[in-house]
């Protein structure tokens, strides 16, 4: 196990070094100019431009600038955002923690309401109940996110206008709310956010746990699970869906980069302060450094989700942990 | 046909059992008026090809059948002196696994491949027995040690793939006797293995027979098997049961020629043969048994009366039934023999 794990850190390193790479040129490659407003603002004097871009490096050629732009991450030093004014580390500090918070609830409720509703179809197959939820899933599953998001809006933040439409908090007055009041405010506005999420990954999970179990439940094992006289749920709860868990792990993992990534359209539509939103505003903006900061911070993501997975899956599965050691 | 009244009560009766599945394609009588007993530690061999009816008998003595196969009304399984097809779900739970228990034909498959061989043994103890994590702990390794497992309480440890195929189906008896049931079913117990284990294998459950004093039904396709271990055979095709008989009265004087033909393609030991018998042609899917005798088109006496009617069993000797017009019309067998005798003989 420790070496799989030691082995897959070293490929996950090699990944990031090539997204990394493969981001800079086709950052280069973009059109528009980091400095943005300064190049374009006729009143900006010449000379002022030169040494901004001298500051900068942005004068040397591109493996000059790529060879500076390693060696300051090799210090953990990001580089500066334009967009923002401030160091690139500052804005993910800021934005990170609203993400996490929305898609740890959102990733969470969807892999309960997922997996429970996979399990229910499957354990109910062909019932009314399972085509009800079939036709659920199917509307949620075909659901363009931003169009969902907008439609949950328009019915609980216009129609009944029970929760609030954007942002983390109240303006104005969430700071002279008492502890218990900041508390509630920021619930509110996670719900519509949150639940939006939750649905739309749900739908994916139940598919894929529904197959996964009724795949499992024709297996020999679950026959001889009730020729040992076990009642139904044991056999479905203990024999099967230990197995039927397998596959949603999969999914676990490619889940994860999400947690720190966001929901790009989601956090837009409800003006969610996170990483989703700021990496809209960075690209807007042509912010190099912080595009570059993003994709590097969600490849390191994805490699981890997919190393977490095995790991999960050689916990889970104990056919895999001999090959794994 | 009835058990004569100087027999001890019969263990398990099955009295005109069928079990059909309606599929899209038509209804399968996968077993069609199947009756038969088993006395106390009597073993029975049921014989026949694949998809014959031999499993879903076994499955529905269990009433494991699953949709779209039902059980239909009129059939009567009853097991010591409980009818087992009028019993609540709850009941028939208590018999599964506890006083009828079952072994199948792939010991890797039938094992849950997550938990441990000792877990899976030790679940039978808690459901039935409801005994303590401890006890039924211990109990999975006195019976892994009674299957003759080398360091049982090691082995228990492990999961279904670090352990043999022949270690495996050790595993599924163990499961099968945690609760000293009265019979046992065994489902093509050996036809995955290899022969030598096959023969290990077959020893162990007679030993264990012995030793706790139970019944076996014993399916396979394999009449030597049957040789080894039975008292007596069904031979099933086609959904119902067409010989019946002691074993040493079957392999002496079979009469149904579906049985004559299982005989002629058993492999003998020390005899030079060019090349095995088989019988023409497979069994028919069970959505559309022929009409009349179900084995006529396979059969090479048949004439026009088991094209037209259906044979019921007859009595053609001691024990002996038969489900063929032979019965009552020896001569055609002769005829038949002397035709092809003369037919090979000009060839």
């Amino acid at each position: 196990m420790r070496a799989l794990v030691a082995r897959r850190l070293l490929q996950a390193v090699v990944i990031v070094a090539i997204a990394a790479t493969a981001t800079f040129l086709l950052v280069q490659l973009a059109p528009g100019d980091p400095l943005g407003d300064l190049v374009t603002n006729p009143r900006v004097p010449a000379e002022v431009r030169e040494r901004l871009r001298e500051r900068w490096g942005l004068d040397r050629p591109v493996h000059e600038q790529y060879a500076l732009y390693v060696r300051n991450l090799a210090r953990g030093d990001l580089g500066w955002s334009f967009s923002q004014s401030r160091p690139v580390a500052h804005a993910l500090v800021d934005a990170l923690p609203n993400t996490m918070l929305l898609m740890g609830v959102a990733l969470i409720g969807a892999f309960v309401l997922g997996v429970a509703t996979g399990v229910v179809r499957a354990a109910r197959r062909g019932s009314v109940a399972d085509r009800a939820l079939g036709a659920g899933t199917l509307f949620f599953y075909s659901m363009p996110d931003f169009w969902l998001a907008i439609m949950a809006m328009l019915v609980f933040a216009y129609w009944v206008p029970i929760f609030p439409t954007s942002g983390m908090t109240t303006a104005v007055i969430y700071d002279y709310l008492s502890p218990a009041g900041k508390l509630l405010d920021r619930l509110r506005h996670l719900v519509l956010p949150a639940t939006t999420l939750v649905l739309l990954l749900a739908a994916i999970i139940a598919r894929y746990q529904r197959a996964a179990f009724l795949d499992v439940a024709t297996q020999d094992f679950v026959r001889t699970a009730r020729a040992k006289g076990l009642t139904e749920r044991a056999v479905l709860w203990r024999h099967v869906l230990r197995n039927a868990l397998l596959p949603v792990i999969t999914l676990l993992g490619l889940a994860l980069p999400m947690l720190v990534g966001g929901a790009v359209f989601i956090e837009h539509v409800f003006a969610w302060p996170g990483m989703g939103r700021l990496v809209v505003v960075a690209i807007a903006a042509r912010d190099h450094s912080l595009v570059m900061a993003i994709v590097i911070l969600g490849s390191v993501l994805v490699t981890l989700g997919s190393l977490l997975a095995d790991v999960l899956y050689a916990v889970a599965d104990p056919r895999l942990r001999l090959h794994a050691r | 046909m009835t058990a004569p009244d100087s027999r001890p009560p019969a263990l398990l009766t099955v009295r005109d059992l069928r079990t059909y599945f309606r599929t899209d394609a038509g209804v399968a009588r996968a077993v069609d008026g199947v009756s038969f007993d088993v006395m106390p530690r009597e073993t029975i061999g049921i014989v026949g090809e694949s998809g014959c009816g031999k499993s879903v008998t076994s499955l529905s003595i269990m009433r494991l059948i699953r949709p779209p196969g039902t059980i239909e009304a009129g059939s009567r399984v009853e097991f010591e002196g409980r009818d087992l097809l009028a019993l609540p779900e709850p009941e028939m739970r208590k018999i599964r696994g506890n006083r009828i228990a079952m072994i199948f034909q792939e010991p890797m498959t039938s094992l849950n491949p997550v938990f441990t061989v000792g877990e899976q043994i030790a679940e039978v103890a808690r459901v039935h027995a409801n005994a303590s994590r401890k006890d039924a702990w211990d109990r999975a390794v006195e019976m892994l040690q009674l299957t003759g497992i080398p360091a049982p309480a090691q082995r228990a440890t492990e999961y279904p793939h670090q352990l043999s195929g022949g270690m495996r189906q050790r595993v599924m008896i163990a499961m099968a006797l945690v609760m000293d049931p009265a019979l046992l079913i065994a489902d093509e117990p050996t036809t995955a293995l290899d022969v030598t284990i096959q023969a290990q294998i077959l020893e162990l459950l007679q030993q264990l027979q012995e030793r706790f004093a139970m019944s076996i039904i014993l399916i396979t396709h394999d009449l030597g098997v049957i040789a080894e271990m039975a008292q007596r055979v069904l031979v099933m095709y086609a959904g119902e049961i067409v010989e019946q008989a002691s074993v040493g009265e079957l392999f002496a004087r079979p009469h149904h020629p579906y049985t004559e033909g299982l005989l002629a393609a058993m492999p003998t030991l020390g005899e030079a043969r060019s090349r095995l018998a088989v019988i023409p042609g497979t069994v028919p899917p069970p959505t559309r048994w022929p009409a009349g005798c179900r084995f006529h088109d396979r059969c090479r006496y048949a004439w026009e009366r088991p094209e037209r009617d259906h044979p019921p069993l007859f009595e053609v000797g001691p024990a002996h039934w038969s489900r063929c017009f032979l019965a009552e019309e020896p001569q055609r067998r002769t005829q038949a023999k002397d035709a092809s005798a003369i037919a090979g003989g000009s060839a």
